[in-house]
């Protein structure tokens, strides 16, 4: 009878196993920060030399679509206020996809554009000439005081202006388009075609000394 | 009537015999998924939102430099202050601590290092440039204006 009694191999109660993973889950949860590496990218222009003033760069008034926000947080587009930023980037493709006084290339980058990007170019003599290199540029201005997130805001809807004119090029969605890592081929092919002869030509102004420290 | 009380008798218990694979599941997730917090954030973090968000790749190119009101403010006052690793720095020391996240990179990598800004929204824009002239100096131009996704 005694031997019997060995045979049953011990059992460990497994009851109590899913309050222990429990603790364990909590744990793990509260102390968790899923690290994030969102933002909006931008690449600084190179040092100044000392010694050597910035070259004069010759850009005409109309190939520059200027941007200021003031230590008020307040707009000021192409010379006319503005209340929030909620056009600016259908008015920023505008822009860029004038073609006013297009050259050659340019003649050929407006014939490769897709249908709903042609239909976009007024061809105003008073906006830009063209997105190419030499041709539109996106000016943001700012004072010292303006807070950051009207900046990004502004900056933001800048960004967006040239991603969706990159996502049309390729038949994708802006979402899409900024999804792409260029690890693949086939993903770098599309990025490249879709940025293809329209540089993103941000630039960003040294602030004023108003309204900050 | 008998037919009725006959059904009632079933049993009602639910299987819990998987509970503790699915809470495994759900605890391996987040062990992988963790990091644990290697530092402190001494200034304040509610950073800005944005539509036009692009995620890196690379975690290892990325150096982060905090900025916003410190949250001790008996100590560190109430002005906007830029913090690298663990301390609180000045401006002028940008230059050196770029130099030191440079250095821990493989020679090949060390041109194309970003700097994730993660500022506070409320910070104003003469501290943000203050930064990005000392990142130019340093020669670290790629940056990347931490934010959060906004819901449209």
């Amino acid at each position: 009878m005694a031997r019997s009694k060995n045979r049953n191999p011990p059992e460990i109660s497994t009851g109590s196993m899913a309050d222990i993973a429990f603790l364990l889950l909590i744990f793990f949860l509260v102390t968790t920060t899923i690290a994030s590496n969102k933002g909006i990218q931008n690449l600084l222009p190179p040092k100044q030399d000392p010694n050597q003033p910035p070259p004069e760069i010759k850009l005409n008034e109309r190939n520059i679509f200027n941007i200021l926000v003031n230590a008020n947080d307040q707009l000021l587009v192409e010379g006319e206020y503005m209340d929030n930023t909620d056009n600016l980037s259908n008015q920023i493709k505008e822009f860029l996809l004038n073609f006013g006084n297009p050259d050659e290339d340019a003649v050929a980058l407006y014939n490769s554009l897709p249908p709903s990007l042609k239909g976009m170019a007024k061809r105003d003599p008073a906006s830009s000439d063209h997105p190419m290199v030499g041709g539109a540029v996106v000016s943001i201005k700012t004072n010292r005081g303006t807070s950051y997130e009207k900046y990004l805001e502004v900056l933001d809807q800048v960004k967006r202006a040239y991603f969706e004119i990159y996502a049309e090029r390729v038949g994708l969605t802006a979402d899409q388009y900024r999804a792409l890592t260029g690890k693949t081929p086939a993903e770098k092919e599309l990025m490249d075609r879709g940025k293809e002869g329209i540089p993103l030509a941000i630039s960003i102004a040294e602030p004023d000394k108003i309204g900050g420290n | 009537m008998g037919k009725f009380s006959k059904k009632t008798e079933t049993s009602q218990n639910i299987p819990t015999s998987a509970l503790p694979d699915i809470i495994f599941m759900l605890l391996f997730f987040f062990m992988v998924t963790t990091v644990l917090r290697e530092q402190d954030i001494l200034v304040e973090q509610k950073l800005p939102q944005a539509t036009q968000l692009q995620k890196l790749e690379k975690k290892t190119l990325i150096s982060y430099l905090f900025l916003g009101k410190p949250k001790n403010t008996a100590l560190y006052g109430v002005e906007p202050r830029i913090q690298a690793n663990d301390v609180l720095i000045n401006t002028k020391d940008i230059i050196l601590w770029v130099n030191q996240e440079k250095d821990k990179l493989s020679e090949a990598e060390r041109d194309q290092i970003t700097i994730s800004l993660k500022a506070d929204r409320e910070v104003k824009m003469g501290p943000i440039s203050d930064v990005q002239f000392e990142l130019r100096e340093a020669d670290a131009r790629k940056i990347l204006y931490a934010s959060t996704n906004k819901i449209q």
